[in-house]
């Protein structure tokens, strides 16, 4: 599927319209959902850290400490990737196996189009814009922490920014992008192939986009696994 | 004109089709008719090259289809229109959009020259001031037309039509079937359609294939059918009561 992808590629001129159309729907239309998750788990994070530390001697920069690590390098990748899974994934995969059973999909075909490029192409085009959501997730993660912390009074302001900023190791940042960029092409392409290669009817439309949800948050939890092993030990 | 020499096709074992031999000849309704189950959708995917098929060859005025490199049998589908049985309209586009698309696609008009040729066909198939719409806000006639309109709007060499008139009123029908006609003589191009109608079979059938059980049982013209004496085209021609009366008025007449 995915070097049928690259033959023939469909004219710049409509290619361009596609693609912007897919970013607008895959990537500009999920920044609300992504922006309020990460906002609130962001908080949630900080309040769970902050409520586990009992002990007087482990200082207050632990809660922004835990709380950047726990965003920049689970949450926001990982965690927020399956949510698109299911946001994005399942949007993709009822969008084109619509197509598909209502011979849409025959029709580019007889057309003589490459209907894998004209679907599936622009999709992973605009997904290689997805680190820009998850830069936004982590942003508005750490946010979020830091309103819950400051307001809720698990610690002030300053230990909140010094703990952010402690111990910071920029290769974490290289990491969790190396992990959304491959992400981005599992959410792309495993969504596309199920409704691309559905057959039957609008409920085989229901249950492909489930199985593609299922088989999405399988591949990223496995990759993210050979990704940290890979990267981080 | 497309010759089909020996054409079988298998699902898992099963053979659906089982060595169809014929010709559908330029300028001319071709129609592929038969019961539900017979073969004709698998035969007419297969015409379109949407099915690969097991045995035989499909030649397009000389091009034989499965001899051809992947860019040539998509170059060659660019002269093939289709009217799908649901018609296939692109949902996110509109009704001029949807005619529009295989000119964006396929040729260098401007887009004043597209919008020109755009209405012109629309005219043609009688919508007017239809552009605006979605294909969800167009009845199921006014889908049909559109779906003749995106068609012929490339002016190509075949038409393909899979049970145009099926889900319609008879008035309807019988329109769109004069309309497939109109456009075939107008255009010269070779025209096959899929139908198990009989107002269609007697209306546009200039040749008639007809499939059974995988098979081509008969072929002939809307004039011969009704002289067969082969069972099988007999039953399913004079299979409703209104068919009957009419066979009935003919011998009637012929004695």
């Amino acid at each position: 599927m995915i070097a049928e992808m690259f033959r023939k590629p469909t004219k710049w001129s409509v290619m361009k319209q596609l693609i912007l159309k897919d970013i607008d729907d895959l990537i500009i239309g999920s920044l609300g959902i992504v922006a309020f998750i990460s906002f609130f788990v962001g908080g949630v994070v900080t309040i769970q850290t902050a409520l586990n530390i009992s002990n007087p001697l482990i200082p207050k920069t632990l809660v922004g400490f835990a709380t950047r690590q726990s965003i920049i390098l689970e949450f926001a990748p990982t965690f927020m990737s399956i949510i698109m899974a299911g946001k994005v994934g399942s949007f993709i995969t009822s969008s084109i196996g619509t197509m598909r059973v209502t011979e849409q999909i025959d029709a580019l075909e007889v057309m003589g189009i490459n209907s894998l490029n004209y679907l599936v192409f622009p999709k992973f085009i605009s997904l290689m814009l997805y680190p820009f959501v998850i830069s936004i997730a982590m942003f508005l993660g750490i946010l979020g922490g830091m309103a819950a912390c400051v307001y809720g009074g698990f610690s002030s302001l300053e230990d909140y920014i010094t703990g952010i900023q402690m111990d910071f190791i920029t290769f974490h940042i290289t990491y969790a992008f190396i992990k959304t960029i491959v992400f981005a092409f599992i959410l792309a392409t495993i969504p596309s192939y199920h409704g691309y290669y559905m057959t039957g009817g609008a409920l085989e439309v229901g249950k492909a986009s489930t199985t593609s949800f299922v088989w999405t948050s399988v591949v990223i939890i496995l990759l993210n696994y050979i990704l940290t092993q890979m990267l981080l030990s | 004109m497309i010759e089909v020499k020996n054409i079988h096709k298998s699902f898992d074992g099963v053979e659906v089709l089982k060595g169809i031999s014929t010709t559908f000849e330029k300028g001319k309704t071709n129609l592929i008719i038969g019961q539900s189950g017979s073969g004709k959708t698998v035969f007419i995917k297969c015409l379109l090259g949407l099915f690969d098929y097991q045995e035989g060859c499909i030649s397009y005025d000389g091009k034989v289809f499965s001899e051809l490199s992947e860019d040539k049998k998509r170059n060659l589908r660019a002269d093939m229109g289709m009217v799908f049985q649901g018609s296939a309209l692109f949902d996110s586009m509109t009704i001029a959009e949807n005619v529009m698309f295989p000119l964006k696609m396929f040729t260098k008009q401007s887009q004043s020259e597209m919008e020109h040729r755009v209405d012109f066909v629309l005219n043609r198939v009688n919508l007017i001031n239809a552009h605006k719409k979605m294909p969800s806000e167009a009845s199921g006639g006014m889908q049909k037309r559109v779906a003749i309109a995106r068609a012929i709007v490339n002016n190509p060499k075949y038409l393909f039509c899979d049970e145009p008139n099926s889900g319609l009123d008879p008035k309807t029908a019988i329109i769109i079937d004069n309309l497939i006609q109109e456009i075939t003589d107008e255009y010269d191009i070779t025209t096959v359609i899929n139908s198990h109608d009989m107002n269609s079979v007697m209306e546009i059938g200039e040749k008639i294939v007809f499939l059974k059980d995988g098979l081509k049982e008969w072929e002939g013209s809307k004039d011969t059918i009704f002289k067969t004496d082969n069972k099988a085209v007999t039953d399913f021609v004079y299979s409703s009561d209104l068919m009957k009366k009419v066979r009935q008025m003919y011998i009637e007449e012929k004695q």
